[in-house]
């Protein structure tokens, strides 16, 4: 049990607003990949509606290293929702209740004085706990690495206008793109299933004639290695598209599932097709 | 540059898998799962309406009832039960078999370590009851089936009575066993169960197939809800009317 | 200032502008493909457009490249957050855009402090920039007939940028990290996430590798490479409150500059006008709402000053729209250092929101009226959405409020022609370099520098460097590695035995405030001299009152930023060392002493028109500056007016 205010050090400002919340915390924490974990409850003070939730954590960290113990770990790096490093489970729902944003999206706004956060780490197989909350995501970038590409090399681009590209396909294309690989769809999913992930990347490049050409590889491919990374099976819960930060549509994963009997059912290489569905 | 698509990279693939082909390892990966969960669901949605309606020939009486029966059992010499049959056991099997597996690798391998606190995400999610409970309402929904053709197919291992066609009297059987309050309490909860079983496997082999997007999906999941509700109702008016006033020496009302 | 005597050669290619690029690729000599190629090893550090787009092409090109980031996986790099768009000179849109318009648009608003012959590069290939990302499946935003769309952006006259919604460098850094995937699956590229460069590897005056910490082990490793390419991004942070993401830092140029780079214009950076205001000391970063805004919101202040009242409450008449005011033909839609100084002129003299003294109003009310609420809500919605999640107002009913933030940075290791530093061997590409804006950056040029270095100029320099340098055999178990090895360990071991009082984060809010206000949007003879000396002692306090738990051998995330933080602490300083040597105002820096009349910005052609290129002379002593003259022979030096 730790004690913490959101006050700062003499030399920083005094802020002059209110006294804020008072906000008790149940954090996991997991000194490494192999230890056991458990729940630590922390409480803070002088919490402002305008601070995001990793904020509070990087004030119960300042405290907690001025008492000489080991600070929380977790990841985030922009803090506005789009490089998908942070993610924490809070209060059972990764990235937070809100939908449509990230953990570091969530402001204090949301909670009330003398409310209890739980504070999980995401929670897969294959996303194994390296330090309190921080995980390893590194299959995502397997699978990727197995047809998450359109196999061209710099300097062969045809001019950027000489394929024609029908509006709709190029914004069902960016509807997928803008996944930002934070793995919520994994951590929300009862099966721990990557396939909202999975999905998102194999439907954009299907959609553009660009990515045509290798649409069948791409799916067997992607699929096999998601497979043989331990992920768990979709069981269409839609959870994922709930929680998922730019609330990508499970409609991507039915567009997998075209891709991939497509591609089974004719082979890889002989799925004909200029893009598009 | 694509890794090769080997079927030893795939997870719980039964070494003896009959499908040792690439076309086989890929009916058995994550996706070819989904597919042949979908495709035989399809199958047994559209049995089980089928059933429905022959059922509701006891409320005719037990002329149609039998009627119909008998009809089942005669058709092409006999031939079209067993073919029947045999393809509704190949479906329950790939049925069963395709949603268990599953069911054993997210339990067992996907997530070992579960979370302390876990809650719904609502929204957008379409995560219920019903679809969380998908195993154990498809297993209820199995022991049902087991015993309900060993009640009625078989009789508890008993002789049919005939009539002089040779018809046997099945609507007998069958009012006979719904007189029976755990028998029919059973019925009921296992159909509450199949329109929970439906409710989320009627539009989720829809997604399963590929053969949905944003604009049908909204649809399909109403329309999921619609057929369950029916379908439960049905199966469960029958027991129920049955246990009520149900009389297994009636005769027919009608014809003769 | 102590001026050195060394005059830069920025080793530029002879004949016209426009043959440059081309006559270099002649001249310079080249590496068979094949086994040749793969006997060389490069170490690219960042996974950036530049870094990760770098990486990825010289492994297609057949080298052996090792690829290092601090994030857990390639594609968070920080490109990842570019909102806006790509610039690119196509001329698609037929409003006589030209690679010269381009070339012109670029120097001039990098008010003529940039290299001629780069930029001029930079617009050339700033067209099969976009044709590789559409090739690469980058899904811009298209018009019905499937061309690809094109929107204005930053005051320029013509239509030019590209854009995947408001994600355009998220979309181009997913180009890049599918491109670099590739690779890696290919076995060119060997990726090091979660790698953070401590040191760079110096022997016999060549780059030859880098010593890195594995940040979730602590494991300290060596790294050989034939050839170093930094593209590691930019410094905003030495502000504390900064629209980067936490993890920027100058850690892997610094060290660099301390082996022997020259740092170039650091004082250059660029506070975009149209961010989040700062809300308290909890804060960890600004958001930036996108300059998109300006288009159809209009700036103001309250005209008294100390107005405490609700923006509703104030009457039109009581109202400043000082842009409109001040810039007539431009209005709010002044370029982004003018408009962010124009925030500060009004805020300095206690007109300001009511939420604080650093912060003016953007408001919708008017093109809510003329377009009405869907459509602002169809361009603006996701911001206004944002808005409302941090500060709980909705845009629709009550004027936003924004404030200046550090956004960029100009400023950067010192590279010629070649993207090569002081240092042989050492390549710096990206916002890591100094080399293309000049002394401020346009809008939706950033990507285009990163992605132009990344996947066009360092594959092609750094080729012709391996061809030419016959560069001796020198593997990590060279003494020179196990040396700087050690510094680096003894480093990470001092900083965790200081055991002080003072976390990191309030040592580097403390830095952040001194930066922010002395060397900031506006700055002084006085107070960069204050500055100076407030930092010399902040970092006297950091060497004693630092508090760290944790160890150095596991995954310690405020070991890490105290490591950064320890060499901004560096930076700030010589940051405002420059800003004090450069007695004029330009592009994003601005001495107040060097102003017109009208308060605008006052340039001294005549004394200034060079870049400076710092030396580090060793810890506690003064740098030295040498200097590359700026020689313009295409454009014609001109005073920027927006009026």
């Amino acid at each position: 049990m730790s004690d913490s205010s959101a006050s700062k050090g003499s030399s920083a400002p005094k802020d002059a607003a209110t006294k804020g919340m008072t906000i008790h915390l149940k954090i996991w924490r997991q000194a490494g990949r192999q230890a056991q974990g458990r729940f630590v409850d922390y409480t803070v003070h002088g919490i402002q509606q305008e601070m995001s939730l990793l904020e509070m954590l990087d004030i119960l960290n300042e405290d907690l290293i001025r008492k000489g113990d080991e600070a929380i770990e977790f990841d985030s790096d922009c803090r506005e929702g789009i490089c998908g490093t942070c993610g924490l489970v809070v209060s059972g729902v990764a990235h937070g209740k809100h939908a449509g944003t990230t953990t570091c999206e969530i402001r204090m706004r949301q909670y009330q004085d003398g409310d209890t956060i739980t504070v999980e780490p995401f929670r897969a197989g294959p996303f194994p706990i390296i330090k309190d909350l921080v995980v390893d995501r590194e299959a995502f970038d397997r699978i990727q690495r197995k047809g998450g590409f359109i196999s061209t090399n710099v300097g062969s681009a045809p001019d950027g206008n000489a394929v024609l590209v029908p509006k709709d396909c190029a914004d069902n294309a960016m509807d997928a793109a803008t996944c930002i690989g934070c793995g919520a769809c994994v951590a929300a999913c009862p099966n721990a299933s990557a396939s909202l992930f999975v999905s998102a990347k194999i439907s954009q490049f299907a959609w553009l004639p660009q990515g045509a050409p290798e649409r069948g590889r791409r799916a067997l491919a992607m699929i096999a290695q998601m497979d043989s990374e331990g992920f768990g099976d979709c069981s269409n819960h839609g959870e994922c598209e709930a929680v998922c930060p730019k609330q990508i549509s499970i409609q991507n994963i039915a567009k997998m599932r075209r891709e991939y009997i497509k591609a089974a059912w004719v082979g890889a290489d002989k799925v004909r097709s200029s893009g598009g569905d | 540059m694509f890794g090769n698509h080997n079927p030893s990279s795939f997870r719980l693939q039964p070494r003896e898998c009959v499908f040792m082909s690439s076309f086989g390892s890929a009916l058995w990966s994550s996706v070819g799962k989904k597919v042949i969960t979908g495709l035989t669901g399809f199958l047994l949605v559209g049995f089980v309406i089928v059933h429905l309606l022959g059922n509701l020939t006891l409320f005719i009486g037990p002329d149609a009832f039998n009627g119909y029966a008998h009809f089942l059992e005669t058709a092409v010499h006999g031939w079209l039960i067993y073919a029947f049959e045999a393809g509704l056991l190949v479906i329950f099997a790939f049925h069963i078999a395709a949603a268990v597996t599953v069911a054993v690798t997210d339990k067992l391998a996907a997530r070992k370590q579960g979370y302390k606190y876990a809650k719904n995400a609502g929204g957008r999610s379409r995560k219920t009851l019903a679809s969380r409970s998908m195993i154990i309402s498809g297993v209820v929904i199995a022991v049902f089936v087991i015993a309900h053709i060993f009640m009625f197919k078989f009789n508890a291992g008993n002789a049919f009575e005939k009539d002089a066609n040779g018809t046997k009297n099945l609507f007998k059987v069958v009012v006979t066993a719904f007189k029976d309050p755990a028998f029919t309490a059973f019925t009921v909860v296992a159909m509450i169960l199949l329109g929970m079983h439906l409710r989320h496997g009627a539009w989720s082999a829809f997604q399963s197939l590929g053969w949905t997007n944003d604009r049908w999906l909204p649809f399909l999941t109403r329309a999921a809800l619609v057929v369950s509700i029916v379908l439960a109702v049905g199966f469960i008016l029958l027991p129920v009317v049955l246990f009520i006033n149900g009389d297994p020496n009636a005769v027919s009302h009608g014809g003769h | 200032m102590i001026t050195g005597n060394r005059v830069l050669d920025a080793r530029i290619p002879a004949g016209p502008l426009a043959d440059k690029w081309d006559r270099h690729a002649m001249d310079n000599p080249l590496v068979a493909p094949g086994g040749n190629r793969r006997k060389f090893t490069v170490i690219v550090v960042g996974t950036g457009l530049a870094g990760g787009g770098a990486a990825a092409t010289l492994g297609e090109l057949g080298y052996n490249v090792l690829n290092f980031c601090i994030q857990d996986t390639p594609r968070r790099a920080h490109s990842v957050a570019a909102q806006g768009g790509i610039n690119a000179a196509k001329n698609y849109q037929n409003d006589a855009d030209s690679v010269h318009r381009l070339f012109y648009d670029t120097i001039k608003g990098g008010d003529y402090r940039s290299r001629e012959a780069n930029v001029y590069r930079l617009a050339q290939l700033s067209t099969a920039i976009i044709d590789q990302s559409v090739a690469m499946g980058v899904p811009f935003a298209r018009e019905y007939g499937g061309a690809l769309a094109n929107r204005s952006f930053g005051g320029v006259q013509v239509s030019r940028t590209f854009y995947a919604r408001g994600q355009t460098g998220q979309q181009l850094l997913l180009g890049v990290y599918s491109a670099l995937v590739r690779q890696i699956e290919a076995g060119t590229v060997k990726m090091y996430p979660r790698h953070e460069m401590l040191d760079l590897v110096v022997v016999d005056g060549r780059a030859r590798g880098i010593i890195a910490r594995e940040l979730t082990t602590g494991e300290i490793k060596r790294f050989a490479a034939d050839a170093v390419v930094l593209a590691t991004g930019g410094y905003s942070p030495v502000f504390y409150l900064s629209t980067n993401a936490v993890n920027c830092n100058a850690t892997a140029i610094w060290r660099a500059h301390r082996r022997g780079a020259l740092f170039s214009n650091p004082c250059y950076t660029q506070i975009h006008p149209t961010a989040v205001p700062q809300m308290g000391d909890y804060q960890s970063k600004l958001t930036l709402m996108s300059e998109s805004l300006r288009n159809d919101g209009r700036v103001w202040v309250p005209k008294k000053p100390n107005d405490k009242r609700r923006p509703n409450d104030i009457p039109e008449a009581e109202r400043d729209y000082y842009l409109e005011r001040r810039y007539p033909a431009f209005g709010n839609l002044v370029p982004r250092d003018i408009a962010a100084r124009a925030a500060k002129v009004e805020c300095d003299q206690g007109k300001s929101a009511y939420f604080s003294p650093q912060s003016v109003y953007l408001d919708f009310a008017d093109a809510i009226k003329r377009l009405g609420k869907d459509v602002v809500g169809d361009r603006y919605g996701n911001l206004f959405d944002m808005y409302r999640e941090i500060l709980g107002d909705s845009p629709y009913d009550t004027p936003m409020m924004i404030y200046p933030a550090p956004h960029y940075t100009m400023g950067g290791l010192w590279v010629d022609y070649n993207l090569q530093g002081t240092i042989d061997g050492l390549f710096v590409a990206g916002e890591a370099n100094f080399s293309d804006h000049g002394a401020n950056r346009l809008g939706a040029s950033a990507l285009m520098q990163g992605l132009a270095d990344g996947y066009f100029v360092v594959p092609r320099v750094v080729a012709s460097y391996l061809a030419g340098a016959k560069v001796s055999n020198v593997k990590a178990d060279h003494d020179a590695f196990k040396a700087v090895e050690e510094e680096s360990r003894t480093h990470l071991q001092r900083l965790l035995s200081i055991k002080g009082k003072r976390t990191v984060r309030d040592i580097h809010w403390d830095l952040g405030r001194t930066m922010w206000d002395k060397v900031g949007m506006a700055r002084n003879t006085a107070g960069l001299n204050e500055a100076i000396a407030a930092i010399g002692k902040l970092r006297e306090s950091f060497w004693h009152d630092l508090a760290l738990t944790g160890t150095a051998a596991d995954l310690n995330k405020q070991l890490e930023q105290a490591n950064r933080l320890c060499d901004y602490l560096e930076l700030g300083e010589l940051m405002a060392r420059d800003a004090l040597m450069r007695e004029e105002s330009c592009g994003g820096h601005f001495r107040e002493e060097h102003q017109t009349p009208e308060g605008e910005a006052k340039r001294d052609d005549a004394n200034f028109t060079f870049v400076s290129a710092w030396e580090y002379t060793g810890p506690g002593r003064e740098p030295v500056m040498h200097k590359e003259p700026l020689v313009f022979e295409n454009v014609e030096l001109k005073t920027r007016s927006y009026k």
